[in-house]
Order: structure tokens, then C-alpha cells, then sequence
């Protein structure tokens, strides 16, 4: 008998604007050791299904409309909530997504991890702390019984969830739902909780329910799959039936769309490439596939990327060269105190890129990657080093003479719902820069070019008149690539600018991001803690650690000849099938 | 690509956040019924009043009518049209709640806005500046301050009366006024500059401040243009907030003979006039109460419901 | 945490030296020579003053000279008013004004923080609506209201209570409700908003999802943080009932230093004046100190100098 058993699980939201069908009709189970993996981008309902499963959704607005929910004989959707509390923390436990926002700040660790076995188990404070110790040594926090009485914000990212782990183990659970708990974690962090989790299943014969965005994680971790799109299960299967053999022409998408190590195509596929959707008569929507799709992608494969090898980089002009940029920043000073905090952000990093070429800098968080890129556009200041484009040392200039570079130089940032001025229409926002650079002639010729601009990033004239909050995070996106380009730009930082999305949104801007630097010869400053995707986008690829550079080489060369120990531990801890 | 394109297919305009938050704000109705209410409170006190009898006109046959077609909320101690006096005293009150507001809005944006945009040792002296201020009692300071402004005023009008022969009465009046507009704004903006400054600070990481940045606008245009408009959502809050706040000082003030002064009269002063009558004429202190309590009532209703119609985090989707 | 209040208490005494300059001019700039037109003060008396205060000489000397005359002689010179020495007229309303002042902020937090509390957990229902019902009357009503309706609702129409003075320890209950109320609203008010804020964090979520009861996510999880703006506010809070006491000691005839500030401002009191203000500002200094300690305690962030 399985463990958990969903059966035509219904969840929909009812607010003001309508009825939002969040979980549509899902069934899969879960069986005693087995890890099963639901994988869907945002919007797909997985986490909804986690949050029903222990009931904690806010009951208005959300409502269980249907279905059965199965755990070891008991109907969990009809549990009177003495009974469903009795279940909470003692046999199916949940670990969340952000540990930082999901750990009570005012409390410290040890009680927050001791807390499930005093609630549920008749026992004294200390036998509880001492479980609980034992527990956080088992998922590998160190000194556990000194750093016990810390608090949260006292602990790394990775230590956080690890403690949210032992206390979801403390009270030896059933089940646990794990809803997407290495997303906020470094990639070597993310490894070696992975592993926590393998271990678990391995050594306890726990059950747990891995839900993720990220397809490679799941291809490492889970045993079985289920493919969740817009409410519906698509797929479910094995996980090697499902990422060697996918029938769904959304799972084929899915699958085809990310760029992998090995990918060789120039212009990714993307899910509409597979998938054609159309609305029925009663709201659902109705999946096809796309009767072109063998075509699309014979396509792409004639188009595979023969270039970027090094012969064109010797003949290609250098726009751009940095040497021994240094970014130091100082904190912890007040009006009578000398700064006691000096974080070396950058510290003595050189580099050079040629014009039209693109340069990766990879690298996991607070390594400085960032950094360079907001230094190198002297949006931060230089504390040494130089920074030469177009042989000009921008890092002397006076603010003032800063303006022609301005134009020249843009960027990209990360999240595309704060780069917008809520305030200002999206023609108002491509308007601005033209007018502060002196371009075109008129109002009614810089209105032409919006149009144009607005055309050219796959928008459409509509658009015009509205504002940003009236966009999704893809097309706001694409609005600030239309802005950057406003300025007729030849350099382009894009920074972290796919991180904040799903993989087949991703797919689409990259692939803009490419057609752009053909038609319009850019050179590009790519940066992302994403390696499949910085390869993908790259020429030449920078590894950076703690502020300097690690490694230096062709896209190729780093990923297939990893020379610094770093690059290979990176490599490796990248999530991806291994069947 | 050519002119055709733009002239016609320019698209439904959007909604604007604002027009979203009128939305939201439309859609609570106490919120609604209290801007009406407020609406009528200024009519009746600035334009009604003036068609009602005089209100300083001493009647001492008619003392404490009740309700008739010439009085029509009956008359005082010394027949006085009682609700003549409460209109002409809601002027002062509203006038002071409303002017001091304006001042310590004007004062407390100005620095909140530069204290948070220049950052470093700017901002630093500025708000151990504002901080030191905030833990000096207010309404200490505000009533020896008004004392001392009041001395001056004084004198001014003594002078404007002399060279510019101003009716003497009507400049007495006026000054006696001032003081209370200048002391509540120059303190009452404290709270407003720490508000302003944190919406400038937060303002400041957001990435479309760095990109306005990264397109070379100037300073001047990123903080006019992009953050000052971005913060009037809380001080639009707080401005409804304060005007209540400002009134109920005043008739604090006024209530311990330390603010408005006869023969000016205000909310403050026609209730602890009233309050000696309140055992046999009770209507002497409720009906100015009233006015003076659903009118701050109405206010505060406006203020929250406004705070949650600008709510962003609703308006984000 | 002792480089916290170490921190905190420098500060207290650069507010205190702010509030003492600034009354201080504000006081000179007042009209009158302060002992013209007064009362019953000897020649001789008013000689002496005249040279220890440095009357006849530059202002910035006064300055200075009064300081001197409190730290090396704890003299705060004397009411022109009253014609008393300051020392003794605020030694015997201070402990008056604490006594009203303390029994008014314990009803505040003891009526506030509950009806705070219950508002929020139960958000939109009738305990929501009247709760904040109540505190917008206590808001919008005025102490000068208030007041007399209690003295005629509880002292002459049902002799509960005395109307006026100060002789029983039952004399402390109507002015310290008539004083606390307006603090009660807004404590209230503050208590149901950072409840709310902190209901909807995620660390809630995962307290629900460790089976724990409703009543141990609240009390636990929930009121630490959800207290914090209410805390914050005890200083201003204090500062609000001190100005609050000018009225109340006036309709219920409390002997504090209250109403030693009203007759002095309009007495133009200099003497008086700025020993009572000095003494509301320490007060606060100290009220402050307190609620910053308290939030110390509450928030491990604060504590271990990290904000």
C-alpha cells in the first residue's frame, strides 16, 4: 500500500478578479523510500499541492473543491483539525523553500528544532534538546551543541536548511514534503543537501515528495517524476522514462529548452515550439502538440553554433579592458566611529573582451561577480584598478564627462519588477533616455522609434500606453532590454537577467538576447550562477571565487578541461541526470 | 515602422497605480463616506457659516433656547447662536489642523527626501538630528515655542496695523493664529522626514533607481522624476493621519488657555466653555463635541482607508 | 548589550542637553523680567537670585550658570510665581505625576495590548470591528470629554468615586483612565498591525506546519515580533501622557507637575518652567531607555548589535 495517495485533487482560489484554478484534478501516490519529484514551473500548482496536503492554506481565498487525499488509510481532507494538527510535524513533515524567512527570527535554533517532539511527545525539555541535537549533527551542522543556541540570521544559508531538515526529522516522520528547498542555495551547498536527502531515504526509508522548478535537481534526486503544467499532471513516470522518453509534448519542451552542457544549438527550442494550447468552452485549456515540432527542431539543429572559437578573438578589437579592478566596500562606521568592516568584493581582477563577443562571469553568490559588472559601468565606485573602453580609462573621468559613456554602456538587472518605474507608462520609460541623450529629431520621431524598439523585443504597439505592473516578469523583462537599446548601446551587462525566471521564459530571452547581438554586433558581459546557462551564452568564460578569478577560458575549454580544482568542484556539484 | 503606425495603434491606455488605488479606495465605503464627510465639514465651516447669525452676538433674553428656525441648534449662555459658534470655531480648528499640516509636510519631505538621497555623514547629522528632536516632549516644547512666537506676532501686527492699516481686530485675530500654524509645523514634521527618508533609502536599491542611473540622468531628474513621486503614497497617508492629530493639540492648547485666544474660538474652547453646563445644558459641550470628534473621526477613517488602498504590495499582481 | 545601553543612555543625555538649551532660549526670548509684578519674594531674595543666575549679565553666561547651580548645588532657584524653591515644589508633584502617569500606561498596555492581540487573530470579525471601534473613539474623544462625563456619570450621578483630589489611593483610578485612554487606542491600534505583519510571514506558516496549537503559534511565535511596534511607541507614548496630564491634573485637581507647567508657561515662570521641563524630559529619557531595553529583550537582532 503506498503511503500517500492523491486521488483527483482539486484546490481553486476565489478572489475578486475570478476563479483561479490552481490545482485541477491531479492524482499520483507516494510509496515508503521513494522520492518522488513534481516538477513544474510558476503557475503549475505544485506548491498549492504541498500546502493542501497539510492543510495549510488560508481557507478563504483557497478551497479544497474535490478529491481524496490518502495517507496510511486516513482521509486527510476530512480530518477534524485536532487530528490533522496530531499528523503535522509528527508524521508528515514540511520543509520550506527560504529557510531565512521560514525560521522565527526571535527564537533560537535549538528551541525552534526541539519544538515538534515537545508538542507531539510526551517528554522533558532536555531529552527534546538533546534529540534535537543529535539530529542537527546528523544532517552535518558542526558543533551542534554550541551553535544550537544561535539564531537564525547567526547562520549561513546552507546551515539554515539544514536545520529546517532536523527539525522536519525530529520526530522520525512518515513523509516529507520538501517544497523547493535547495532554490535559495549555492550549487555546491545545493549538492551536499541533495545527498542529506538520498541519505534519508536510503538509511530510514522516509517517503518524501521533492517538489522543484529546477529539472536537473530533479533528474538527481527523485526516483519517480510527475510534470505539473497550469493545475494538470501532463506526465508521470520513472524519472529515466521521463527524461530519456517523454511522451508530453510540454515535458518534451520543458526538456528541450534548457540549455544543458551538451547543448549545441544556437537558438534554443522553446515550449511553444512543442506545445500548442487552446481554451474549451468551460476555462480548462486543451494541450496539443505542435504537428511542426519535428520540423522546428530539424530547424534549430542546421543552425548549430560552429563558432566562437578563438580564431575570431585574436582579430577582434578589444572594447573593453580591466586590470587589476579592485571594489572594497566599508561598514560598520557612525558619526564618531572609524568603519569597522572591510568586505573585499572585488579584489584585483583583469579582463578583456572583445567587440561582438560575449564574456561569461560565473561564479556562487557573493563572489563578486555582480560587482564588476555595476563597477565596470561606475555604478559603484572603483577603489582601484582601471577600467578602459574604447581606450578611455573610465575610472578617472569626472561625473560629468561620464554621459557619452552612458550611452555607449547599459545594463540589465536581475529582476525585472523593481528595473521598472511603476510609476511611468512604458512609452514615457523608452522615451526618457532618448531625450537625455539628445536623440532623434522630435517627439513624433522618438515615438517611431519606441514603436520600433517595442517591435524588435517581440512586443507589440498596445503595449504603449500601459504600465509595468500590467506585464508578466518575461515581457517586463523584455521591456528592459527594449529600454537599454533605446541608447543604441555597443556593451551590455546583462546581470543575473534569467535567474528570476522559469526555464521557458528563460529560453525566450536568451534567444533574443543572441538574435540582438547578431543584428547589432553587442558584446556582452553575461553573468550568472547558472553554468549551463553562462556556456550556453558565451564565448569565453571567467570562473570568479571570493573576488578573484579563479580560471580563465573558452566556453569549451572550462567545461571539458577544468584546470583550478574550484572549476571542477562547480562542475560537479551541477544537478544532472546520471543514468 | 513609419508614421501610420503610431498615430493610430497606440493602444488602450493602462491603469496608472494610482488609478488603481482610486479603484480599491472607491470601493471601501467608509472610507468613501468619510472623505464626503469631511468634504461637508469644510463646506458647512467655510461657506455655510457665513450665512448664519453672527456669532459673538450677545443675546442675554434668549440664553439657552432650544431649537428654532433663527437658532437653529438653540443658543448659549449668553444666547449666542450655538451653532454658529461651532462653525466659526470649526474654521480655526480646521484652519490650524490644515495649514500646520501643509508646513510640517513641506518641511518634513524636503529633508526626509535629501537626508535619504545624499546618504553618508549628511544623512547622519541629519537624523541623530531628528532623533534627538523626537524624544523631546512635543507638546512641551510647541506651547512655550508658541508663547514666544505669539509675543512676535503681536508686535508684527501692532506694526501691520500702523503702516498698512489693517483693521485692528481682524489682525489681532489673525495673529493670534499664527503661532499655533508655525509651532505645530515646526515640530510636527519629524515623524514624516524618518517616513520619507526610509521610502528614499529603500527607493534608492531598487533596480530602476540603478538603471536611471546606468542611462545617465542627472540626480536632480532621478530624484524628482523617479523616487519623490514613488514616496507620496505614504505621505499622502500621513498627511490624512496628521490633520486630526493637529486639531486635537489645538484644542488642547486651547482647552488650557495656552492656544487660541477669545475672541477667537475653536472646537478646543467651545467645549470647556461647555463643559461648565454640563450637568443642566448639555448641549452646550456635545454639539461642538460632536463636530469636533466625527470630524476626527472621519479623518483617521480617511487615512486608513487610504493606507490600504495604496497598499503596493496588493498592487503588485 | 551593554554597548547598547551604554549607547542609548549618551544619547539621553545629549536629548537632555538639547531640551534644556533649546527651553532654555525660548524661555529668555519670553517677555517680562521674571521677577517683575510677582509676589511676596524678599528684596533681599531677589538680590540673591539676580547674582547667582547671573540676571544682569550676557546671556550665554545665565546659561552656563544655571547648569552650575544644579550640578553643584541641585538647586532649580525659585517659582517668581510661587515663591517657592523649585526643588521642593516638583519634589512634591513629581512622585504625583509618576504615580498617575505609571498607573495610566499600565491600563494602556494591559487594556491595549489584548484587545490588540484578539483584533488581529480574529481579523474581520465582530471582536475586530469593536476592538478597533473602541480605540477610534478613545482617539477621536478628547481627554476634556472624557473626563467630565466620568466625573458625571461615575462621581455625581453614581457615587463611586470622588470628583476631584487627591487624598485616597481610589483618587488614581478616573484621571489615570481619562489619561490613558487616548494611549490605549494607539497601543491598540500598533499591537493589531504588527500582529498582522507577523501573522502573514512565513516562520508563522511553519509553526502551523509543526502541529503546534493556535493559542502556542500566537503567544510563541507570533508576539515577540508583533509587540515590537507597540514597544517602540512606550516612549512617545509617554511623552503623550505627559501632555495629556496637563489637562487631566487640571479637571481632576491632581497636584503634578502638570499643572506647575500651565501655570508657569502663563506665569511666564522661567524658574519653574525650565525645572519642569527638564524633569518631563528626563522622564522620557528614562521611558525611552526602558522600551529600548525591552525591545533589546524581545528582538536577538537589536541585542546582539547587529541593527
Amino acid at each position: 500500500m503506498s503511503l500517500l495517495d492523491i486521488k483527483n485533487l482539486k484546490t481553486y482560489f476565489h478572489t475578486r478578479a475570478g476563479t483561479t484554478r490552481a490545482v485541477d484534478d491531479i492524482s499520483f501516490s507516494i510509496n515508503k523510500g521513494e522520492i518522488v519529484g513534481v516538477v513544474g514551473e510558476s503557475g503549475s500548482g505544485k506548491s498549492v499541492t504541498c500546502h493542501t496536503l497539510l492543510g495549510l492554506l488560508p481557507q478563504p481565498p483557497a478551497q479544497v473543491e474535490g478529491g481524496s487525499v490518502t495517507f496510511d488509510g486516513n482521509e486527510l481532507l476530512d480530518l477534524s483539525p485536532t487530528l490533522l494538527r496530531a499528523i503535522r510535524g509528527k508524521r508528515i513533515s514540511m520543509i520550506f523553500q527560504d529557510p531565512m524567512s521560514c525560521l522565527n527570527p526571535y527564537l533560537t535554533i535549538l528551541d525552534q528544532v526541539a519544538e515538534p517532539i515537545l508538542t507531539h511527545e510526551d517528554v522533558s525539555k532536555d531529552e527534546a534538546e538533546g534529540r534535537a541535537i543529535e539530529m542537527m549533527k546528523k544532517v552535518g551542522i558542526r558543533d551542534a551543541e554550541k551553535r544550537a543556541h544561535s539564531y537564525p540570521h547567526e547562520f549561513s544559508g546552507g546551515m539554515r536548511q539544514r536545520a529546517m531538515i532536523a527539525m522536519a526529522l525530529v520526530t522520525n516522520p512518515d513523509l516529507i514534503l520538501a517544497d523547493e528547498p535547495t532554490t535559495a542555495l549555492d550549487v555546491t551547498v545545493q549538492a551536499r543537501i541533495l545527498r542529506v536527502l538520498r541519505d534519508l531515504r536510503d538509511d530510514l526509508g522516509v517517503g518524501i515528495l521533492f517538489v522543484s522548478h529546477d529539472l536537473g535537481v530533479i533528474s538527481e534526486v527523485a526516483d519517480r517524476v510527475v510534470v505539473m503544467y497550469k493545475g494538470k499532471v501532463v506526465e508521470q513516470g520513472s524519472v529515466e522514462s521521463i527524461f530519456e522518453n517523454p511522451s508530453h509534448p510540454y515535458v518534451k519542451g520543458l526538456l528541450a529548452c534548457r540549455p544543458t552542457f551538451e547543448t549545441k544549438f544556437r537558438i534554443l527550442p522553446t515550449v511553444d515550439d512543442f506545445l500548442q494550447t487552446e481554451e474549451n468552452p468551460d476555462g480548462s485549456l486543451a494541450l496539443y502538440e505542435r504537428p511542426d515540432a519535428d520540423v522546428r527542431l530539424a530547424e534549430l539543429r542546421n543552425q548549430i553554433d560552429t563558432g566562437g572559437e578563438p580564431q575570431d578573438s585574436n582579430q577582434a578589437e578589444s572594447i573593453l579592458e580591466v586590470k587589476d579592478l579592485r571594489v572594497h566596500f566599508t561598514s560598520g562606521g557612525g558619526l564618531l566611529s572609524k568603519p569597522s568592516d572591510t568586505v573585499k568584493a572585488v579584489d584585483g581582477v583583469d579582463l578583456s573582451i572583445s567587440k561582438g563577443q560575449t564574456l561569461g562571469l560565473v561564479g556562487e553568490s557573493g563572489c563578486g561577480k555582480t560587482t564588476i559588472g555595476r563597477a565596470i559601468l561606475r555604478l559603484v565606485k572603483l577603489t582601484d584598478g582601471s577600467v578602459v573602453y574604447g581606450g578611455t580609462n573610465l575610472g578617472d573621468l569626472p561625473l560629468a564627462e561620464l554621459l557619452p559613456y552612458r550611452k555607449r554602456m547599459q545594463i540589465i538587472f536581475q529582476d525585472p519588477y523593481a528595473s521598472l518605474n511603476p510609476r511611468l507608462t512604458i512609452e514615457q520609460a523608452l522615451i526618457e533616455p532618448m531625450k537625455v541623450h539628445g536623440l532623434e529629431a522630435n517627439r513624433s520621431a522618438r515615438r517611431d522609434k519606441v514603436v520600433e524598439l517595442l517591435e524588435e523585443v517581440g512586443l507589440s504597439v498596445d503595449h504603449l500606453l500601459r504600465y509595468p505592473h500590467e506585464f508578466s516578469g518575461g515581457q517586463r523583462q523584455r521591456l528592459c532590454v527594449a529600454r537599454a537599446l533605446a541608447v543604441e548601446p555597443e556593451f551590455v551587462v546583462c546581470d543575473e537577467c534569467v535567474s528570476a525566471m522559469d526555464v521557458s521564459v528563460q529560453a525566450q530571452v536568451l534567444n533574443l538576447l543572441r538574435e540582438l547581438q547578431e543584428k547589432r554586433n553587442l558584446t556582452y558581459l553575461f553573468i550568472s550562477h547558472d553554468l549551463s546557462v553562462v556556456k550556453f551564452m558565451s564565448n569565453e568564460i571567467a570562473v570568479m571565487k571570493q573576488g578573484r578569478i579563479e580560471e580563465f577560458g573558452t566556453a569549451n575549454d572550462i567545461y571539458e578541461n577544468p584546470q583550478s580544482d574550484y572549476t571542477r568542484e562547480l562542475l560537479e556539484a551541477v544537478p544532472r541526470a546520471d543514468f | 515602422m513609419n508614421a501610420a503606425n503610431n498615430s493610430l495603434a497606440h493602444g488602450k491606455p493602462g491603469n496608472s497605480l494610482w488609478s488603481d488605488a482610486y479603484l480599491r479606495l472607491r470601493k471601501n465605503r467608509l472610507a468613501l463616506a468619510s472623505f464626503w464627510f469631511v468634504m461637508l465639514m469644510l463646506a458647512l465651516c467655510f461657506v455655510a457659516a457665513w450665512f448664519c447669525p453672527n456669532p459673538d452676538k450677545i443675546d442675554l433674553e434668549n440664553k439657552f433656547a432650544g431649537s428654532s428656525v433663527s437658532h437653529l441648534l438653540g443658543t448659549d449662555q449668553l444666547g449666542r447662536d450655538i451653532f454658529a459658534r461651532t462653525l466659526f470655531g470649526g474654521q480655526i480648528s480646521l484652519l490650524v489642523g490644515f495649514v500646520a499640516t501643509t508646513l510640517a509636510i513641506g518641511i518634513g519631505v524636503v529633508i526626509g527626501a535629501a537626508s535619504g538621497y545624499a546618504g553618508g555623514r549628511t544623512d547622519a547629522v541629519l537624523m541623530r538630528g531628528v532623533d534627538t528632536l523626537f524624544a523631546i516632549p512635543f507638546l512641551v516644547v510647541v506651547i512655550v515655542l508658541q508663547v514666544v512666537i505669539a509675543e512676535w506676532t503681536k508686535d508684527a501686527s501692532g506694526w501691520v496695523v500702523d503702516s498698512w492699516g489693517w483693521d485692528k481686530k481682524l489682525t489681532s485675530r489673525i495673529a493670534n493664529i499664527i503661532p499655533l500654524f508655525i509651532a505645530l509645523g515646526l515640530f510636527g514634521w519629524l515623524t514624516l522626514a524618518r517616513i520619507v527618508r526610509a521610502q528614499v533609502l529603500s527607493l534608492k536599491e531598487q533596480e530602476f533607481v540603478e538603471a536611471a542611473k546606468a542611462l545617465g540622468y542627472s540626480r536632480f531628474r532621478i530624484l524628482f522624476r523617479h523616487i519623490i513621486p514613488n514616496t507620496l503614497g505614504p505621505t499622502v497617508v500621513y498627511a490624512t493621519l496628521t490633520v486630526p492629530g493637529f486639531i486635537m493639540y489645538e484644542a488642547t492648547q486651547s482647552y488650557l488657555g495656552l492656544g487660541v485666544e477669545a475672541p477667537n474660538s475653536s472646537w478646543g474652547i467651545l467645549i470647556r466653555d461647555g463643559a461648565n453646563f454640563l450637568e443642566t445644558e448639555p448641549q452646550l459641550l456635545i454639539i461642538p463635541g460632536l463636530f469636533f470628534s466625527l470630524t476626527l473621526l472621519a479623518l483617521n477613517f480617511l487615512g486608513d482607508g487610504l493606507r490600504d488602498a495604496l497598499d503596493v504590495k496588493a498592487a503588485k499582481d | 548589550m551593554l554597548r547598547f545601553i551604554t549607547n542609548r543612555l549618551l544619547q539621553g543625555i545629549i536629548v537632555l542637553i538639547a531640551l534644556y538649551t533649546i527651553t532654555f532660549f525660548l524661555i529668555k526670548a519670553m517677555p517680562g523680567d521674571p521677577f517683575t509684578g510677582e509676589k511676596n519674594i524678599a528684596e533681599e531674595t531677589k538680590q540673591l537670585m539676580r547674582e547667582k543666575y547671573g540676571l544682569n549679565e550676557s546671556v550665554f553666561h545665565q546659561y552656563f550658570l544655571y547648569l552650575k547651580n544644579v550640578f553643584t548645588e541641585a538647586s532649580l532657584g525659585i517659582s517668581t510665581s510661587k515663591a517657592h524653591s523649585v526643588n521642593e515644589m516638583i519634589g512634591q508633584s513629581f512622585p504625583v505625576s509618576c504615580i498617575l502617569g505609571l498607573t495610566a500606561l499600565s491600563f494602556a498596555i494591559g487594556l491595549g495590548v489584548p484587545i490588540g492581540v484578539a483584533s488581529a487573530v480574529r481579523k474581520n470579525s465582530w471582536v475586530d470591528y469593536s476592538g478597533m471601534a473602541l480605540a477610534m473613539i478613545g482617539i477621536c474623544v478628547p481627554a476634556f470629554t472624557v473626563g467630565p462625563l466620568l466625573q458625571i456619570m461615575l462621581s455625581m450621578k453614581i457615587p463611586l468615586f470622588n470628583v476631584a483630589g487627591w487624598e485616597t489611593p481610589r483618587d488614581i483610578i478616573l484621571p489615570a483612565i481619562t489619561l490613558g485612554l487616548v494611549t490605549t487606542a494607539y497601543i491598540a491600534r500598533l499591537t493589531r498591525s504588527g500582529m498582522l505583519e507577523i501573522l502573514s510571514q512565513d516562520y508563522i506558516r511553519t509553526a502551523h506546519a509543526k502541529g503546534l496549537p493556535v493559542s502556542r503559534v500566537v503567544c510563541k511565535h507570533a508576539l515577540r515580533g508583533g509587540l515590537l511596534p507597540a514597544v517602540a511607541y512606550i516612549g512617545p507614548a509617554f511623552a503623550a501622557l505627559i501632555s495629556g496630564s496637563f489637562i487631566v491634573e487640571t479637571i481632576f485637581q491632581v497636584p503634578g507637575m502638570g499643572q506647575h507647567f500651565v501655570n508657569a508657561t502663563k506665569a511666564r515662570d522661567p524658574f519653574l518652567l525650565q525645572g519642569v521641563v527638564l524633569f518631563f524630559g528626563l522622564l522620557i529619557v528614562i521611558m525611552n531607555l526602558a522600551a529600548d531595553i525591552l525591545t533589546g529583550f524581545l528582538n536577538p537582532r537589536v541585542r546582539l548589535g547587529q541593527e
